[in-house]
């Protein structure tokens, strides 16, 4: 029997919502690691019941929590994230220098084709790949031996590398995103990096054209055009069509283009989905209503989805890793808020409904489709 | 034996009680009641102190005999009391909200 089993990581523990493929009645499992950040947590797409976790504590570091049976138990695996080599600098928020320093994970991807092996994207921004079930680490220094380390910076929540795709049709080509260096592309299996941000342009930069520094706050493809990509950047929608040598803008009618979350329809490659949040400073929805927008024309033409959102007095934010969509029939979407709701849809966003209401902070949303 | 406290979240992450109590040969300093601690709870390993530096992490604290003994040498002596299993070692999580 079909299914859903969406993975809520909040500021407070993991919640694992269940349903059958109707997704109107949920089962709500949780708190896992209850009074942990639980920065993320994916399942391995080739063993579907091998969860990874990033639980993580200002006091007491980093780790890595493992499940073999959907969640239900876990172990812990392993914590030590060591940078190679020399550990470097990055620009700090005043622009002078600032020694790298491992802080959290923030995002954890795992292999399209072994469970054993899984990438890390931590702050500050590296990437590591575990290749043991997450019980080592190892970083993979090509990145940050690009030679642009030292003109990366942090955003307000940290210099995080947030996004790692692996593209379906290439095993050696990845993209990752960091805020704020922007998108990087390796094309060898993550040995080698260059930056991927021609198009974009940041006003907030001394030069806004820049090869690295822009904040990139996610990117999404879909499995069957691997070469088309999506980005919701601090400000602007970005697309781009050839394997992000180059992005331009779609933002198009779109109330604001301030926004974290951006996602891809399952079964349709040209619809997107976004989240517009007002300005840089505010961080909420715009006139207190919380609104998803639809294009399904692969940007510029955006329509405002509704029914079953909050359209009064919401002041809730979506981060970066909060947006899932699910590949049922009905390709189902889900996100969740600042204020604790999860919310979801089983009709490709045209009406919601929400999950749970009152979890902690929601931090990030996965979804596996069980067959 | 040595009597350590553990705090809340470390209790969980090792599956234990509040108190532990660990046998520590030779001299009893922080670092050889915390090398006995993680020994024995191996999933503790850089939630206290650092996994290469094995510095203090900067949130957690060490407290015994209602003394905070945060900043001393990590093989300086703990206090006799400590070392004859009368009081507690306690690690803290330096206290703040959320």
């Amino acid at each position: 029997m079909s299914g859903a089993r969406v993975l809520v990581g909040t500021r407070k523990g993991a919640f694992i919502l269940t349903s059958d493929g109707k997704r109107d009645r949920w089962h709500v499992a949780g708190p896992h690691f209850a009074g942990w950040e639980i920065y993320h947590m994916k399942g391995s797409p080739a063993s579907p019941n091998r969860l990874y976790a990033s639980q993580t504590s200002g006091w007491f570091g980093q780790q890595i929590q493992r499940s073999d049976d959907g969640g239900k138990t876990w172990e812990p695996v392993g914590n030590q994230f060591t940078y190679a080599g020399a550990t470097g600098t990055h620009q700090w928020y005043d622009g002078t220098q600032h020694p790298w320093e491992f802080k959290r994970v923030w995002h954890l991807e795992p292999s399209l084709t072994d469970p054993d092996t899984v990438y890390a994207g931590v702050e500050d921004a590296a990437l590591f790949r575990s290749a043991d079930g997450g019980k080592t680490w190892e970083e993979l220094p090509g990145l940050r031996g690009h030679g642009s380390g030292p003109n990366w910076m942090p955003g307000a929540g940290g210099m995080c590398l947030h996004t790692i795709l692996l593209d379906p049709s290439d095993p050696k080509r990845m993209y990752i995103a960091i805020s704020a260096a922007g998108v990087f592309r390796s094309d060898d299996g993550a040995k080698t990096w260059r930056p991927a941000n021609r198009g974009l342009r940041s006003e907030q930069m001394p030069n806004p054209t820049g090869e690295v520094g822009h904040c990139v706050h996610r990117i999404a493809l879909h499995p069957s055009k691997p070469r088309t990509l999506f980005m919701q950047k601090h400000w602007d929608v970005m697309r781009s069509d050839d394997a992000a040598e180059s992005w331009h803008e779609v933002s198009g009618n779109l109330p604001t283009d301030f926004g974290f979350v951006i996602d891809v329809h399952a079964h349709e490659p040209q619809t997107v989905y976004v989240i517009p949040i007002k300005s840089d400073s505010e961080h909420f929805p715009l006139d207190g209503k919380l609104q998803v927008y639809r294009s399904r024309t692969g940007g510029n033409e955006w329509e405002a989805l509704t029914k079953g959102l909050p359209q009064k007095d919401c002041y809730v934010n979506v981060l970066r890793d909060a947006m899932a969509v699910d590949s049922l029939d009905a390709c189902g979407l889900y996100f969740g808020t600042t204020g604790g709701q999860v919310y979801a849809s089983a009709d490709a966003g045209d009406t919601w409904t929400p999950i749970v209401r009152d979890l902690p902070a929601v931090l990030s949303v996965e979804v596996q489709t069980l067959t | 034996m040595i009597r350590v406290v553990l705090p809340h979240h470390l209790r969980t992450l090792a599956k234990t009680e509040r108190e532990v109590a660990l046998d520590v040969r030779g001299p009893v300093t922080q670092r050889s009641v915390l090398d006995a601690l993680e020994a024995r709870y191996p999933v503790l390993r850089g939630t206290i102190r650092d996994h290469i530096t094995q510095t203090r992490r900067p949130l957690v604290r060490f407290f015994a005999c209602e003394r905070d003994l945060s900043l001393e040498a990590p093989d300086a002596p703990l206090p006799d009391a400590v070392a004859a299993g009368a009081e507690p070692f306690l690690i803290v999580g330096a206290i703040a909200g959320g």
